[in-house]
């Protein structure tokens, strides 16, 4: 550490004398400041994150105003901007994926936490947490070529003939489309899920445990009804952690969406998200017009993710006090 | 009696479909692995480490000055990140009590949810629109806004780890409070402050939505900072959703030496430098 290191040379012993001077001298109050002066520095960066967002979105705003988020047309070459059937994509997508996500996540972490014995539970974590590591166009490269011919054949036509009463089933197989996004969108968040639930789960005192135990519940009995309650707010917040991922994931989406800005019932049928017409517009995007109500969408996708980023960092941080257990 | 064996069953067909699920979920992870190694390395050769890309419709080349872009942008992140978020968190675990590292501290986990394209859009408007040119720098600036709420939490974390009788220990022997941070405290966390600043880098280095309109692409060899700069994660979009099998075949390569990059990274910081501490973002 060089700043230490310069810091030491005139870090003098004189501990009597109390101005403020001598304190900077012995390197408690220097070290304190730099660190503090750092500290301020996250909460200058976020608030300049703000700021650039809003500042270079104003043009979009002006112009649109409301209309932006409510209209459905979007032609760059005639300047029009309407962003609904993008925040009906991000939405949409994020729903499938949580629907695929959350029970196989919320099996896999109860398996994980209350019957796996402890070497093995860690070892399938251990497994779980490197999913997390892949890098998202890693899993866009799997789902461009092996997700996605399987889903335009077999599996979507299969689920057509089956369910094609329910409009979300019907009409042609492209492969690509809201259900691609959503499969891998699923298969991403679901580590983050089981992470985070299982050790909410962890955090149950193990009386509860006996508690139901001792008054006939078979061991399911006493996990689900005793237990998952106890953790619920661990749990939900997990969900929405995996829900702030969902909406804000980019590559793997804009890989398989489809590219097609529009508003459909069937899940078959190709669309576009908020970061993927980002990420495919934003070098393209000639007029200052453009430009801007491209980074208004990603002021849309900011104030989403903050709020249930903020709301699930209150429940996982509720739970995870009340525990006793936890190591 | 009925109801007791229905009762029985359901203890046993509930818990053998959560086992099924844990199953599933790690079958991901070899699904995974299997597909990139069987499809990458049939790819794989000399030429994708040495070579520069081809022109479209041309066979061969390889992605040499991407591997070496990637490199030079997760430096420049590094060098940035890894100072301020180490600063950040020693203040927020050696200074921090009251109300103001609690809202420092909330910030930096909000940041760590923020979209990492919106992280591009911000490196965008602060660092290529004033120089009028895509960079590694901006690429840099990009990821380090990614890297420094991470690196954050894990050196708050693992400092908060160490026991209060060593930083008692070293004030009374009449060490100052920083020299007691700087000599005993960080040294005894060192092990796990790094596997946290590892595991940052490598969520980093695998990161693309950032870098498509900050570093962007190159063809040739970047020379400076200054220019745009291309990056493997970049490359393996760019190339999978082109028309050409060529270059399916390249995106495939990329695809398996990012992944083993960064399982190794993943795999080294956890079990090698700090045993038992797997921690989680």
């Amino acid at each position: 550490m060089a700043v230490s290191a310069a810091l030491s040379e005139s870090g003098a012993p004189e501990r009597t004398a109390d101005t403020l001077l001598a304190r900077l001298r012995t390197g408690d109050e220097a070290a304190h400041l730099l660190t503090l002066g750092f500290a301020a520095s996250i909460l200058l960066i976020a608030g300049l994150l703000v700021w650039e967002l809003f500042s270079n979105s104003v043009d979009a705003r002006r112009k649109f105003g409301l209309d932006f988020l409510l209209t459905s047309k979007w032609d760059p070459v005639a300047g029009q901007f309407g962003a609904l059937p993008f925040i009906y994509g991000t939405l949409i997508t994020s729903v499938v994926a949580l629907v695929l996500s959350v029970p196989l996540g919320l099996g896999a972490a109860i398996f994980l936490s209350e019957l796996a014995p402890p070497r093995i539970s860690d070892a399938l974590t251990f497994i779980i947490e490197l999913l997390a590591a892949v890098p998202s166009v890693i899993y866009g490269l799997l789902a461009v070529f092996a997700l996605v011919p399987l889903l335009r054949d077999p599996i979507q036509p299969f689920l057509g003939r089956v369910f094609g009463f329910v409009p979300i089933f019907q009409g042609p197989s492209y492969g690509v489309g809201f259900l691609a996004a959503g499969i891998i969108l699923a298969i991403m968040v679901v580590p983050f899920i089981i992470s985070i639930s299982r050790e909410s789960l962890l955090a149950v005192p193990t009386e509860q445990r006996e508690a139901a135990l001792a008054l006939g519940a078979t061991r399911w009995e006493s996990t689900w009804h005793v237990v998952v309650p106890y953790a619920r707010l661990g749990i939900i917040g997990s969900i929405f952690l995996a829900l702030a991922r969902a909406l804000g994931e980019t590559m793997a989406v804009t890989m398989v969406i489809g590219n097609t800005p529009q508003i459909a019932a069937s899940l078959f049928a190709p669309g576009y998200t908020i970061p993927a017409v980002i990420a495919n517009e934003f070098t393209e995007a000639t007029s200052d017009i453009h430009l801007s109500a491209l980074i208004e969408l990603g002021l849309v996708l900011f104030l989403l993710t903050i709020v249930i980023n903020a709301f699930a960092r209150l429940m996982v941080l509720a739970t995870t006090k009340r525990g006793t257990t936890h190591p | 009696m009925t109801h007791h064996y229905w009762r029985k069953l359901v203890n046993g067909l509930m818990f053998s479909l959560t086992a099924a699920c844990a199953l599933t979920a790690v079958c991901v992870l070899f699904w995974i692995l299997g597909f990139l190694v069987w499809n990458g390395g049939r790819a794989l050769n000399l030429d994708f480490f040495t070579q520069l890309p081809k022109p479209p419709g041309e066979l061969g080349g390889g992605m040499a000055n991407a591997i070496v872009g990637s490199a030079q942008i997760v430096l420049v992140a590094a060098v940035i990140g890894i100072p301020i978020g180490f600063l950040v968190g020693v203040y927020l675990a050696e200074f921090g009590m009251g109300s103001f590292p609690f809202f420092v501290r909330y910030t930096a986990d909000l940041l760590n949810g923020v979209p990492s394209i919106v992280m591009g859009i911000f490196a965008y408007a602060i660092v290529v629109r004033p120089l009028h040119r895509f960079s590694a720098l901006a690429g840099g600036v990009a990821l380090s806004v990614i890297l420094i709420p991470t690196t954050i939490r894990t050196t708050e974390q693992f400092l908060r780890a160490v026991p209060r009788t060593l930083r008692e220990g070293a004030l009374a022997l009449g060490a100052s409070k920083w020299k007691s941070i700087a000599t005993i405290v960080v040294p005894a966390a060192i092990r796990g402050v790094a596997t946290g600043m590892i595991l940052g880098i490598a969520r980093i280095a695998g990161e693309s939505a950032p870098l498509l309109f900050t570093s962007f692409g190159n063809q040739y060899w970047s020379t400076s900072l200054g220019n745009p700069t291309a990056s493997l994660p970049v490359m393996i979009f760019t190339y999978a959703i082109s028309p050409y099998a060529d270059w399916h075949r390249q995106a495939w390569a990329a695809g398996l030496v990012l992944l083993a990059v960064m399982l190794l990274l993943n795999m080294g910081a956890r079990v090698v430098l700090a045993p038992g501490a797997a921690h989680k973002t």
